[in-house]
C-alpha cells in the first residue's frame, strides 16, 4: 500500500475525525484540565493540581452520593434485569394480545423523566399517592416514601426499574426469537421439562443479552440523576443524592466548575472500570462459546 | 408383532387437511423410508409419531404401547433433526448426555454409551468440543451419536443428509446404511430424494396429497407403481405416459398409440376395465433409439449425454412427449427424426383412475 493511498483514505475519516475531536476530544481533555484547576464561571482560575481531588476524597457529602449511586444501582439492575426477561419470556408469543402487552410494557420507556417522575409522585405521596391509599385500605400507616431516609432509595429504583424495563425486554424478546424451534424440540425429545430446559436451552442461548443488559444498565443507572433531582432533589438530607446530582449542584449550584468536573473524572474511572470487570468476567465465562 | 403401527392418523392445520386416516406398520429393525414431494404429509407423519405434533384423530403404537397420549421424551424414540439441532453451548458429550441425564441414567452407564457411540461414529476425538468448532459432516455424526446413546426402539430421522454437500453425503449414505445393520431398532428416514429412498430403505413409504400412495420395498417401487402419482415420482428422469387404446384379443394387452403405431404388451388382459381410455407406462430405459428394431419415430427435442448414456427427449407424430435412451456415444441431435424401439414386455398400463397394471412377474 502506498502512502497516497493512506492519505487518500484519511481524506475520506477527515470530516468524522473533526466531528468527533470536536464534540468529544476536546471536552474530554478540556474536562480533565479543568478539573486540575479551581475555576468558577467568572475569570480563568488558577491551577491547583490534585488538589480538587484530595479535597474530594474527603468529602463526606461526595462520599455518601457515591454510596447511594452503588446503593440503589444494585437495587434497579438485578431486579430489573430479571423482570425484564420474565416479561420477555411470558410474552414471547404470536398473537395480537401479546403484542398489545409487549407495547404497553415499552410505553413507559418513552415517556421523559419528568413524566415519570411527576406519575411516581402521585403513586408514592404519602397523604393522597396511590400507594398510600391502598396501604390505609388495608388499615396500615401509610409510608412516606419521598421522605423517609431508609425508603427514598428504593422508592427511586422502583421508579427507574418502571421506567427502564420496556428496552431490556424488547433485547431479550429479540434474544429468544433467535433462538431455533428445534433446539427446543430436540430438548423435549431428551425428555427436558420446562426448568430444565430454561435452565439448560434458554438461559444460556440469552447469555449474551443478559451480559448486555446488565453493563448497559449498570452504565445507565450509575448516572442517574433526573429521578433523584426530580422527586426528592436529593433529599431528605442527601439520603438520595447520586453522584450525578452531587456533580449538578457543584457545577451549577455553587459554581465550583473544577472541583465538579473531578467529581466528573472520579464517577467516569469508576464506570469504565466496572464496566470493563463486567466484560472481562462475562468474556472469561463464555469464553470458547461460538453460534452452533 | 409389528414395532410400530400407526392406525388412521389425521391431522389438520386450521382448516387444511394434511394427513387423511393415514395406517401403517413397520417391522422392528426395518429401515422404512417416507418419500414424497414436499407438502406431501411426510414430515408431519414424523413429528406425529415423535410427538412434536399431535394429531387429530389415531392411533400410533411402538413396541405394543400406545404412545401418541405421551409426551415425546416418553415413547422411546429419538430424533435426527435435518438442522442437526445440538444444542451450542454444550461439548458433543454434553450433547448426548443431556437426554440421558433428563432420563435419570447412572453416570457410569452414561459414560459407557457415549464412549461407545463414539467409537462407531468414529468421533472420539471431538467429543470435548462445541458444535462450533465442528464441520457439517461432523456435526451430523454428534446428532446421530445423541439419538444413539438413548438406545431407542424408533429412530426418525428428518431429510439427515440434505445438509451436506454431494460428496459428504454419499459417504454418510454409506454410514447410515451400516448404522442399520448395527442398532436394534426400527429407522425411519423422511427424505424428498429418491436415491436416498431406494438405497437406504428396506421398504418405501411414498407419500403425496395427505395420503400414502404405496407402500413396497424399493424394486417393487419401481417396478409395479401403485399409479401414476408413484411411476412418475420414482424414477430419473420421470416415466413416459402416453394415450393409448386397447386392441386385438390376446392373453396380454395389445395398445393402441395415437400416433398409429401398437405396442404388445405382457400385462394380462384380464384385470383391465374395458373401453377405457388407458396410459402406456414407459421407463426411458425400455424405449431405445434403434433403426433395427423400430416400432414407432420421433422427433429429437433435447438430447442430453451421460456419458454412459444419452437420453433423448422426443415427440411422437401426433405430439406425445417421449423419453428414449441411447448409447454413450449417441450421434443424435436436436431436430433428428429418429427411429424408436418400444419394449413392450417392460411396458406398464394405468388404467383412467390411474391405477397401475403390470405384467404377473414384475
Amino acid at each position: 500500500m502506498t502512502s497516497a493511498r493512506d492519505w487518500r483514505g484519511l481524506l475520506f475519516v477527515a470530516p468524522f475525525l473533526a466531528l468527533y475531536s470536536l464534540i468529544l476530544v476536546f471536552p474530554l481533555l478540556r474536562g480533565l484540565w479543568l478539573s486540575l484547576n479551581q475555576v468558577d464561571l467568572f475569570g480563568a482560575g488558577h491551577f491547583v493540581g490534585f488538589g480538587n481531588y484530595a479535597e474530594l476524597f474527603s468529602d463526606p457529602v461526595f462520599g455518601t452520593s457515591l454510596v447511594n449511586t452503588f446503593v440503589v444501582t444494585l437495587m434497579i439492575v438485578p431486579p430489573l434485569t430479571v423482570i425484564a426477561l420474565l416479561l420477555a419470556l411470558a410474552l414471547n408469543r404470536a398473537g395480537s394480545g401479546a403484542a398489545i402487552i409487549r407495547g404497553i410494557f415499552f410505553s413507559s420507556a418513552v415517556l421523559s423523566v419528568t413524566i415519570v417522575t411527576l406519575i411516581w409522585r402521585f403513586i408514592l405521596a404519602p397523604d393522597a399517592g396511590l400507594l398510600g391509599e391502598a396501604w390505609k385500605a388495608f388499615g396500615w400507616e401509610p409510608l412516606a416514601f419521598l421522605s423517609d431516609q431508609h425508603l427514598v432509595l428504593p422508592a427511586l429504583a422502583l421508579t427507574t426499574i418502571w421506567w427502564s424495563v420496556g428496552f431490556p425486554m424488547l433485547l431479550f424478546l429479540a434474544g429468544l426469537q433467535q433462538i431455533p424451534e428445534d433446539m427446543y424440540e430436540a430438548a423435549a425429545l431428551d425428555g427436558a421439562g420446562r426448568w430444565t430446559t430454561f435452565r439448560q436451552i434458554t438461559l444460556p442461548a440469552l447469555r449474551r443479552t443478559v451480559v448486555l443488559v446488565v453493563m448497559l444498565q449498570t452504565a445507565a443507572q450509575l448516572q442517574l440523576f433526573g429521578q433523584s433531582q426530580l422527586l426528592t432533589a436529593g433529599g431528605p438530607s442527601g439520603g438520595s443524592r447520586t453522584a450525578v446530582l452531587f456533580l449538578f449542584e457543584t457545577a451549577f449550584g455553587r459554581w465550583q466548575l473544577g472541583y465538579a468536573s473531578a467529581a466528573a473524572e472520579v464517577l467516569f474511572l469508576i464506570i469504565l472500570a466496572v464496566t470493563l470487570t463486567q466484560y472481562w468476567l462475562t468474556g472469561r465465562a463464555t469464553g470458547a462459546e461460538g453460534g452452533r | 408383532m409389528p414395532s410400530l403401527n400407526l392406525d388412521r392418523v389425521r391431522k389438520s392445520f386450521g382448516t387444511t387437511l394434511v394427513l387423511d386416516d393415514v395406517s401403517l406398520s413397520a417391522e422392528s429393525r426395518e429401515f422404512i423410508a417416507f418419500l414424497g414431494p414436499s407438502g406431501s404429509g411426510k414430515s408431519t407423519l414424523l413429528r406425529i409419531i415423535a410427538g412434536l405434533e399431535s394429531a387429530d384423530a389415531g392411533e400410533v403404537w411402538l413396541e405394543g404401547r400406545r404412545i401418541d397420549p405421551l409426551p415425546p421424551g416418553e415413547r422411546g424414540v429419538a430424533m435426527v433433526f435435518q438442522h442437526y439441532a445440538l444444542y451450542p453451548h454444550m461439548s458433543a458429550r454434553e450433547n448426548m448426555a443431556f437426554g440421558l441425564k433428563n432420563a435419570k441414567v447412572p453416570r457410569e452407564e452414561i459414560d459407557r454409551r457415549i464412549a461407545d457411540a463414539a467409537a462407531v461414529l468414529e468421533i472420539s476425538e471431538l467429543i470435548d468440543r462445541k458444535p462450533a468448532q465442528m464441520s457439517g459432516g461432523q456435526r451430523q455424526r454428534v446428532a446421530i451419536g445423541r439419538a444413539l446413546v438413548k438406545q431407542p426402539k424408533l429412530f426418525l430421522l428428518d431429510e439427515p443428509l440434505s445438509n451436506l454437500d454431494a460428496a459428504l453425503r454419499l459417504r454418510t449414505r454409506v454410514e447410515l446404511a451400516q448404522l442399520k445393520q448395527r442398532v436394534d431398532a426400527a429407522v425411519i428416514m423422511v427424505t424428498h430424494d429418491q436415491a436416498e429412498a431406494m438405497t437406504l430403505a428396506d421398504r418405501i413409504v411414498v407419500m403425496n396429497d395427505r395420503r400414502i400412495q404405496q407402500v413396497g420395498r424399493p424394486m417393487e417401487i419401481y417396478n409395479r407403481p401403485a399409479n401414476v402419482f408413484v411411476a412418475q415420482f420414482v424414477g430419473s428422469p420421470a416415466m413416459t405416459l402416453l394415450p393409448a387404446q386397447l386392441s386385438g384379443d390376446g392373453e396380454f394387452a395389445g395398445l393402441k398409440l395415437g400416433d398409429g403405431s401398437a405396442v404388445d404388451t405382457r400385462v394380462p388382459r384380464g384385470g383391465l376395465p374395458s373401453g377405457a381410455e388407458l396410459r402406456l407406462g414407459l421407463r426411458p430405459e425400455t424405449v431405445r433409439v434403434d433403426g433395427g428394431k423400430a416400432t414407432t419415430r420421433g422427433k429429437v427435442e433435447l438430447v442430453e449425454r451421460l456419458g454412459e448414456r444419452t437420453l433423448v427427449y422426443a415427440r411422437l407424430a401426433d405430439g406425445q412427449a417421449i423419453t428414449a435412451e441411447d448409447e454413450g456415444d449417441s450421434r443424435v441431435r436436436i431436430g433428428d427424426e429418429v427411429p424408436l424401439a418400444i419394449d413392450g414386455a417392460a411396458a406398464h398400463v394405468f388404467g383412467p383412475d390411474g391405477a397401475g397394471y403390470h405384467r404377473a412377474d414384475a
